[in-house]
């Protein structure tokens, strides 16, 4: 009965999104206010039904109700109740439910926090996100629908992929949807603003802190992937630019792009129509990110249900959207005229240089993931493109950003001064240098690109120290510091904490790529093996029974100079629904760097196989990704970004302390 | 962006969505890795028999004048079970020579295989060690090989030979040759 509920719910919604996607329209035409209202209603209407059918095919997964076909094909009655929960997720439709479930959360958002938007433009958007929601809700019915029952119903599941079986992935995908689904509220805004043909900096305000939300959760939602791969898949690496790693990729760069490009438009008025065009490519990205890898066009390691008539759907509704919107953004684009003007060295321009550059590397991304594919059509010979053609590009177009970086926040709106803000980073420019060259001349000239990547690591972090110590003349008048620190606006310290991560990520990436020790051998219990510094004892390797996998352990006492550091307990797991090997890396963070071992196969004769690794600093992949998370949280609750700023203080928020935002 | 210069986004994704489309047809399976031994001799081998007494294969014998089917089977590999039948008719309706590899199977295994669902090759052999399959580009088995008269590589199976494929790919391409 729950999962015919469910479907009824699903219906209804899409019935509503129809009627949401033509009345605010009409009421738009006809001058009508209250049709134009209704929007909201519908809105809400939406969310509720949305949630209904999300509850309906959970409660399923958490009943293991095998009579619904979806549940059967993808659960099982001795998996645990946090991976019955995820398994619900974890499937091709479950997975467009979750993302029809968010994307009517977001619309419902917008109606209830939207209220200081005119509610001429307010309905316009709702109108955009039900239109997305009948593409999403037709394909979920007529191609995907996940509550079609089974008769007669299997007495037991077929089970979840065991590598899904993971804390770490049971949450990334819901969070990495919020972040895709969240850019959605940013195309519906750009959308309606092209209907209506004007773009004003009050729109960028508006927009802007979804933009950021969708970039706090893609940020994090990336991270926790990563994280995943890493001690999952058990050889220590932790990005592989597999197309779906790309495709969740593109999207972050085109958000980190779109939040620097909207603070021209609301500071400046300028880069209006560049600000619309990302706004619709960021959440272009986001389409191809989800749909691409299930339309059976590309392969890739988290290709699930391919199938061509879904991909055909798939490509159909894609095309419409994507090349939609960029229709009518040619269409409308030329009413958006510029208007403020800025000089070569000023604050817009290094935030059009960070567009320049953070955009270049998401068509590079966008290139090497689909070259493979034109060339097939070409030729028909297959290649791959493999990480050293994304790490020289990444290296090429990320390193100048860096260095603006550091300028860019110091420099003034309209013109600005680079020899003043080059003598405030004078201390970061030296002691980069010197960093880079100790490193190159230590190793004589065998770690060049450590050598930069430290010193861009170093630059970073200490820019971002020295431009926070200017604002606050932390050394002109450490005494006010406090005072002075409580001034600065809540989007700048988020501004400060987001670059630090970055200058950390790259110091993480760096050292643990440079320093990374490894060793692959065979080991019997009680043998010793030295890596990094650490003598690492196999003591023994013993069988243990989980709830629906068994697994063998190794058990490694890991000490330094004879005292002890860690214990690490990596497994080799078997699961029986569906039979599957996977590794539990056993690992242990120390300031220093991760421990971290893999146990293999037997090898006979009592020995393992097993690969034992010191990754120095590689927490700072993890550390780096928090605060940049952090800093988009701290931003998120500027006053300016909660109050959503009436037409009538637009005077008030640009005055001087505002700006230096 | 003024001119016709607001056209270019638009102007990608088409070309970008024609790609999707054109790559989205046909019966292409985005994980199959084509093999670059299409339309070259096949590589040089020479493998024991299967059975004891029996001669053993090497590539020589593949230039019989007639196109000829290698198949790469082992009695561990689920699949191989799946196509077996379709092999017993190539073989026996169709009268398709088809020369068996026994790929990392135990000779006793292979055997005891072909007693229990029948055997379908005109001579069988052992690729121990799978240095042959390496040579042959397998990237797992089952996987057909069709060789034409003078033993040259004409097409390649993936996977095993079931469902639809037998008619739809493998037969064309057999009756090309004949």
């Amino acid at each position: 009965m729950i999962p015919e509920i469910g479907h009824f719910a699903l219906i209804a919604a899409l019935m509503l999104s129809l009627l949401g996607a033509v009345v605010p329209h009409v009421g738009i035409r006809r001058g009508d206010t209250r049709l134009m209202a209704m929007a909201e209603q519908i809105a809400y209407g939406q969310f509720l039904m949305a949630m209904m059918a999300f509850a309906a095919l959970t409660y399923a997964y958490v009943g293991s109700d095998f009579s619904v076909m979806n549940v059967a094909a993808n659960s099982h009655t001795a998996k645990p109740l946090l991976y019955k929960i995820s398994g619900v997720w974890g499937n091709h439709e479950g997975s467009l439910l979750l993302w029809v479930f968010v994307l009517s959360l977001f619309s419902a958002a917008v109606a209830l926090r939207g209220k200081s938007l005119p509610l001429r433009f307010r309905s316009r958007v709702l109108a955009v996100q039900s239109a997305l929601l009948v593409g999403f809700l037709l394909f979920i019915l007529l191609s995907s629908n996940p509550f079609l029952r089974l008769d007669p119903a299997p007495l037991e599941g077929n089970g979840l992929n065991p590598l899904l079986q993971d804390p770490g992935l049971a949450f990334h995908p819901p969070m990495l949807y919020v972040g895709y689904v969240g850019l959605s509220v940013t195309f519906s805004f750009a959308i309606a603003a092209l209907i209506e043909g004007e773009v004003t900096p009050l729109w960028a305000r508006w927009v802007r802190p979804w933009t950021l939300a969708a970039w706090v959760f893609l940020t994090a939602g990336i991270a926790l992937g990563s994280w995943w791969a890493y001690y999952e898949l058990g050889w220590g690496g932790w990005w592989f630019w597999d197309p779906v790693e790309n495709a969740s990729f593109m999207p972050w760069l085109a958000a980190a792009a779109l939040l620097h490009s909207s603070i021209v438009v609301e500071k400046r008025d300028a880069l209006k129509s560049w600000t619309i065009l990302l706004a619709i490519v960021a959440f272009s990205f986001s389409l191809l990110g989800t749909f691409l890898v299930r339309s059976g066009v590309l392969t890739s390691v988290h290709a699930f249900a391919v199938d061509p008539e879904r991909g055909v759907y798939i490509l159909a509704f894609l095309a419409l959207i994507i090349g939609g919107s960029l229709a009518l953004y040619a269409w409308r684009a030329p009413r958006l005229s510029p208007s403020g003007l800025f000089g070569m060295v000023s604050r817009e321009s290094a935030l059009v240089l960070n567009n320049i550059l953070l955009s270049t590397f998401a068509a590079v991304v966008l290139v090497g993931t689909l070259y493979p594919l034109v060339l097939e059509a070409v030729n028909g010979t297959q290649i791959t493109v493999g990480p050293p053609f994304f790490e020289y590009a990444a290296t090429v177009l990320m390193s100048p950003l860096i260095v603006a970086l550091g300028f860019g926040p110091l420099l003034a709106w309209k013109r600005g001064r680079i020899g003043k803000s080059a003598q405030i980073l004078l201390p970061a420019a030296i002691i980069s240098l010197v960093i880079f060259w100790s490193v190159v001349w230590s190793s004589t000239g065998g770690l060049v690109m450590t050598g930069v990547g430290l010193g861009l690591g170093a630059w970073l972090i200490i820019s971002v120290f020295l431009e926070i110590s200017s604002r606050t003349k932390l050394f002109k008048q450490p005494s006010r510091f406090f005072k002075r620190a409580g001034r600065v606006p809540r989007a700048t310290w988020g501004m400060s904490l987001a670059h630090m991560g970055l200058g950390i990520i790259i110091l993480g990436i760096t050292i643990s790529e440079a320093w990374t020790e490894e060793v692959l051998k065979l080991m019997r219990a009680g043998e010793t093996t030295d890596v990094g510094g650490y003598s690492f004892t196999l003591e023994h390797v013993s069988p243990i029974a989980g709830p629906n996998y068994t697994a063998v352990r190794g058990s490694f006492l890991v000490e330094k100079n004879d005292t002890f550091i860690a214990r690490l307990l990596p497994e080799d797991r078997v699961y029986s629904d569906p039979p599957m090997n996977t590794t539990e890396a056993g690992i242990y963070p120390l300031v220093r760097g991760d421990l971290y071992a893999v146990i293999g196969e037997y090898a006979g004769g009592n020995a393992w196989s097993v690969r034992l690794y010191f990754k120095p600093f590689i927490s700072g992949l993890w550390l780096g990704a928090i605060l940049m998370v952090v800093g988009g949280l701290v931003s998120l609750t500027d006053r300016r970004q909660r109050i959503g700023a009436p037409a009538g203080k637009r005077n008030k928020a640009s005055s001087p302390t505002a700006a230096e935002a | 962006m003024q001119g016709y210069r607001r056209y270019i986004p638009l102007l990608i994704v088409v070309a970008i969505f024609a790609l999707f489309l054109k790559m989205l047809g046909g019966d292409r399976n985005p994980k199959e890795i084509k093999s670059v031994l299409l339309d070259k001799p096949v590589p040089v081998f020479s493998l024991p028999a299967l059975y004891e007494g029996k001669p053993s294969l090497t590539e020589a014998d593949l230039k019989t004048g007639k196109p000829i089917l290698v198949n790469f089977f082992a009695s561990w590999c689920v699949p191989c079970r799946a196509e077996h039948d379709n092999l017993m008719r190539l073989a026996h309706d169709q009268g398709v020579p088809i020369i068996g590899i026994a790929y990392k199977d135990e000779p006793q295994r292979s055997i005891g295989f072909l007693e229990e669902l029948g055997n379908p090759f005109v001579a069988t052999v052992k690729d121990r060690d799978g240095r042959t399959a390496i040579d042959w580009g397998v990237t797992g088995v089952p996987e057909t090989f069709l060789i034409d008269g003078d033993g040259i590589l004409r097409y390649r199976h993936w996977g095993p030979i079931v469902g639809d494929s037998l008619e739809k790919r493998l037969l064309p391409q057999l009756k090309e040759l004949q």
